[in-house]
């Protein structure tokens, strides 16, 4: 198995800078870095961020990386999409009062263990609570650059919709992205005519909106600690090997 | 919810590539304790804690730790027996040294 | 020092002059946790001291409830640079639980359930210093914070007041236990500012 040599930046800190911010929800925003040296990403993989504060406090949080990398009039600039989480130390800052122009420090790209390869060929579902959309979104906008034809299956729960982060890109993906479709689990309140009750993922969603373990899918299950422990439950009970299963736990919020 | 604040992993490469140029979250390791041998992504990683402590998913044994002092590092790795770490195609007839 | 980012204060922290050096206060009490957190019934709850001569102390939950209770109020400093003032707490001393031990050892390991170790001077469990306690705030001591019960011997960084506290090995060699053999001081005291191996 060949590997690519693993790049330099990921072993140091480097400045990035704030240039572009989208509002996702009420709670989530995309902030676009602008990292001088860059060299480049695969889909899944995270950030490490540090804040530094005048006294040289400092504090550091994981980010996944939202999609592709992009050039930029000042470099290669990446994306990460942060959530709010209440009383938190750093996404409040991220999200309120980092600005404009504003440096931080970067270190990544992190992790080549939850990652996608557009050259996969197997199936591959994904599954998505809350801020876990994130790595997964980006592996679905690298199968769309890629022009894969790997059928993808993303079950994304969420609060209520105006929940669901990057909702208009995923409805436009849904109708020209060959292969791609979604399944939403709505826990709090569910948009009108929706048929159910709102309720936390379980057996039945992932019966039925996910691959049968025979196809021998590719599984990739990101959000909340809680949430991908019992997703991953729930997979390896219907019988999806524990190895085909990768997961990425955000934490206690996510 | 305490129960609930472990990480993957996964999470371990930035705070290991201080210490190391490859990626030692995808490596492959063998639990000490029960023998399991799997994907370091795979540990639970507790990160609320003076270090972080990874434990092996199957018997929840710690497999490392890493405590990062202002100008040292400690990584105590005695709960892994091994590391099997991929490398870049360049030797195809590869010696000892 | 990295670069800062402007607005980036970090958790409110102040910092006192009767901290201990390099504290923050806060008023919350943060979790801290380098594992599962064991649930331990009480009706196999035992607390246990064995001497380096190999003689074992024992104490059921009912034992140790039936010991003479006090109710330390102090300072508590965590090696992650938080400190909380006047904490409640009650349980039985160490003084208590040392008296009938026939020992000549200087160290104690002491060890929980769920694995963790920690090594004190046996001295510092002495002298009203340190208690095993049940009881935080006038309710029963929660389980992520170390419950049923936990070693509390605040004049030490908290990484010291072992939770799920299950018993002590009396050394007459120090043995460093599960942060001590990862970097962090055998002794750990706040004031001295003593976090890491070699401070
Ligand atoms: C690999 C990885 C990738 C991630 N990717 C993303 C992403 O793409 N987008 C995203 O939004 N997030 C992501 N996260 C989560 C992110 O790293 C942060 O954890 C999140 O932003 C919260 O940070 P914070 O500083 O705002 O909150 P914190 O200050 O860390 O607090 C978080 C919450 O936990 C509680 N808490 C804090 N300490 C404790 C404790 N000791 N015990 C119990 N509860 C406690 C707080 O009260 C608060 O509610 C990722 C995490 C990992 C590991
Ligand atoms: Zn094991």
């Amino acid at each position: 198995m060949a590997t690519s040599k693993p790049p330099r930046t990921a072993n140091r800190w480097q400045v990035a800078r704030l240039v572009e911010r989208r509002v996702e929800t009420r709670t989530a925003q995309t902030l676009v870095l602008e990292v001088p040296d860059w060299p480049g990403h695969l889909p899944g993989q995270h950030v490490d961020l540090r804040l530094t504060a005048p006294d040289g406090y400092q504090a550091a949080r994981s980010y996944s990386i939202a999609g592709p990398v992009v050039d930029g009039p000042g470099g290669p600039r990446v994306e990460v999409t942060v959530q709010r989480v209440h009383d938190g130390e750093v996404s409040p800052y991220l999200i309120d009062v980092f600005g404009d122009g504003d440096p931080l420090e970067v270190r990544g790209p992190l992790g080549g263990w939850f990652i996608w390869r557009p050259e996969e060929t197997a199936p591959v579902q994904l599954v998505a609570g809350g801020s876990g959309i994130v790595p997964l979104m980006a592996m679905i906008r690298a199968r769309r650059a890629a022009g894969s034809k790997v059928p993808f299956r993303l079950i994304y729960s969420v609060r209520t919709p105006s929940d669901v982060i990057y909702a208009d890109e995923l409805r436009r993906r849904v109708r020209d992205d060959f292969g791609l479709d979604i399944a939403y689990v709505y826990t709090r309140e569910a948009p009108e005519g929706w048929r159910g009750e709102p309720h936390r993922i379980g057996l039945a969603d992932v019966n039925t909106h996910g691959w049968p373990p025979d196809l021998q899918p590719l599984t990739y299950v990101c959000g909340p600690t809680a949430f991908v422990e019992t997703v991953a439950d729930l997979l390896v009970g219907l019988g999806h090997p524990s190895r085909q299963v990768k997961t990425e736990r955000f934490g206690p919020t996510g | 919810m305490t129960e609930m604040s472990y990480l993957d992993g996964n999470m371990l490469d930035g705070p290991m590539r201080e210490l190391f140029t490859v990626d030692l979250s995808s490596a492959m390791g063998r639990c000490e304790n029960c023998g399991m041998t799997g994907s370091m992504a795979s540990l639970h990683v507790y990160s609320n804690a003076p270090g972080l402590v990874a434990r092996c998913p199957s018997c929840e044994q710690v497999m490392l730790r890493l405590v990062r002092g202002p100008d040292r590092a400690w990584l105590d790795m005695r709960g892994t027996t091994f590391l099997q770490v991929p490398m870049p195609m360049e030797q195809p007839f590869p010696g000892p040294l | 020092m990295g670069i800062v980012s402007p607005g980036f204060q970090g958790r409110p922290r102040t910092q006192e002059p009767a901290l201990p050096p390099g504290q923050y206060l806060t008023e919350d009490f943060p979790v801290l946790s380098a594992g599962p957190t064991p649930r331990v019934p009480l009706d196999t709850w035992e607390f246990v001291i064995a001497a380096e001569n190999g003689s074992e102390h024992r104490w059921s939950w009912q034992e140790l409830m039936a010991l003479p209770q006090e109710t330390p109020m102090v300072d508590i400093h965590c090696v992650t640079r938080w400190s909380k003032l006047g904490t409640n707490w009650q349980g039985v001393s160490l003084d208590t639980l040392l008296a009938d031990v026939d020992t000549g050892a200087h160290f104690a390991l002491a060890h929980s359930y769920g694995g963790y170790t920690t090594n004190l001077p046996l001295d510092d469990l002495r002298g009203g210093r340190a208690w095993v306690v049940h009881t935080f705030d006038g309710a029963p001591l929660p389980a992520e914070h170390g419950g049923p019960a936990r070693l509390l011997v605040p004049h030490l960084y908290f990484w010291k007041s072992a939770k799920w506290v299950r018993g002590l090995r009396l050394k007459t060699m120090d043995e460093p236990g599960f942060w001590e053999t990862a970097g962090y001081h055998d002794y750990g005291d706040p004031w001295r500012e003593q976090r890491y191996q070699g401070d």
